[in-house]
């Protein structure tokens, strides 16, 4: 058993995992899986006095069980490095901690923040739960988010590392 | 304008103890995230060169638990351990969906991370990730502020 738990988990595994967050939440908490809005709660919280209304007039506090699910996310991953892995993962490339590499996740952590917000969801929110509600936005959502993908790393070679 | 991916007003309130299990709920999304190694560059990459399996599994069996589950609470009217009615309301479409799911598509295989996972890679002692997370919520302001003007 611990040693299950200690090697990488089955990819099958993890995935039922992660379905079973859409009705763990709604059931137990009466809210829909996502993570792409707390950047819009993060950026109301920090910036109470921003211009832009998508800011200004969120109350962030009405949804902060969505950053209470980030704390826990946090701890979660910190304990799976420090506890429950016997080598820890390469996550990222080690050109990732380069000048260039911090420029290239910034610049594509931009898009990531753009586009999830311009789209009204990401992997969780569209891919995972809006498709598992059967709801066709999130169906057409989730083929540009793979079609982006496959621009980015066939055509743009020059961003990836 | 609608209010895109928003819960509704009127969404059942939280109580305390609710909080702690969205703790947890949260905990265990953020073990899964490193355990299943969807945090993991190598993967995202290999996704997107149809090299493996791996995240395609991940995201296939996601879907095909959530779907059901779904099913069920809306056939049933499960309502919620507090007895409240469960509201399920998905983002509608807009143009945003085409022209930012490119976008986040675009920045999903730079950068191997979809808002969760950026949190995650930061916690699992990945720094740099910390670019990405600045980056992300400098793209979140970019759309607040363009917001406007975009067409949705």
């Amino acid at each position: 058993m611990a040693q299950m738990i200690l090697a990488p988990w089955a990819p099958w595994a993890s995935g039922i995992l992660l379905g079973l967050m859409v009705p763990a939440l709604y059931v137990l908490v009466g809210r829909r899986f996502g993570l792409s809005s707390s950047l819009r709660h993060i950026g109301a919280m920090c910036m109470p006095n921003a211009k832009p209304e998508y800011l200004r007039l969120h109350n962030w506090k009405d949804h902060s069980w969505n950053l209470v699910f980030v704390v826990g996310l946090l701890i979660g991953s910190f304990v799976g490095v420090t506890y429950l892995t016997t080598t820890p993962l390469e996550v990222l490339p080690p050109a990732a901690a380069t000048a260039g590499g911090l420029l290239r996740l910034a610049f594509g952590g931009i898009l990531v923040g753009f586009g999830t917000r311009y789209a009204g969801g990401c992997t969780s929110g569209h891919t995972i739960t809006g498709i598992a509600s059967l709801n066709p936005p999130s169906v057409v959502a989730t083929v540009a988010f793979f079609a982006g993908g496959l621009l980015s790393t066939w055509g743009l070679t020059f961003l990836i590392f | 304008m609608t209010d895109l991916g928003q819960q509704p007003t009127d969404a059942p309130p939280i109580a305390r103890w609710q909080y702690g299990v969205t703790l947890v709920l949260g905990f265990v999304f953020g073990l899964v995230l490193y355990k299943s190694e969807v945090i993991r560059w190598e993967r995202i990459n290999n996704m997107f060169l149809f090299e493996e399996a791996h995240m395609y599994i991940v995201i296939a069996v996601a879907i095909a638990v959530a779907m059901p589950s779904m099913w069920l609470i809306r056939r049933s009217g499960q309502r919620t351990v507090t007895g409240e009615q469960i509201q399920i309301t998905n983002p509608p479409f807009q143009k945003g969906i085409i022209y930012g799911g490119l976008t986040f598509g675009m920045g999903w295989a730079i950068t191997a991370a979809c808002p969760g996972p950026i949190y995650a890679q930061i916690a699992s002692g990945e720094l740099p990730a910390l670019a990405t997370l600045a980056g992300a919520v400098g793209g979140m302001y970019v759309y607040a502020k363009l917001k406007p003007h975009l067409p949705h």
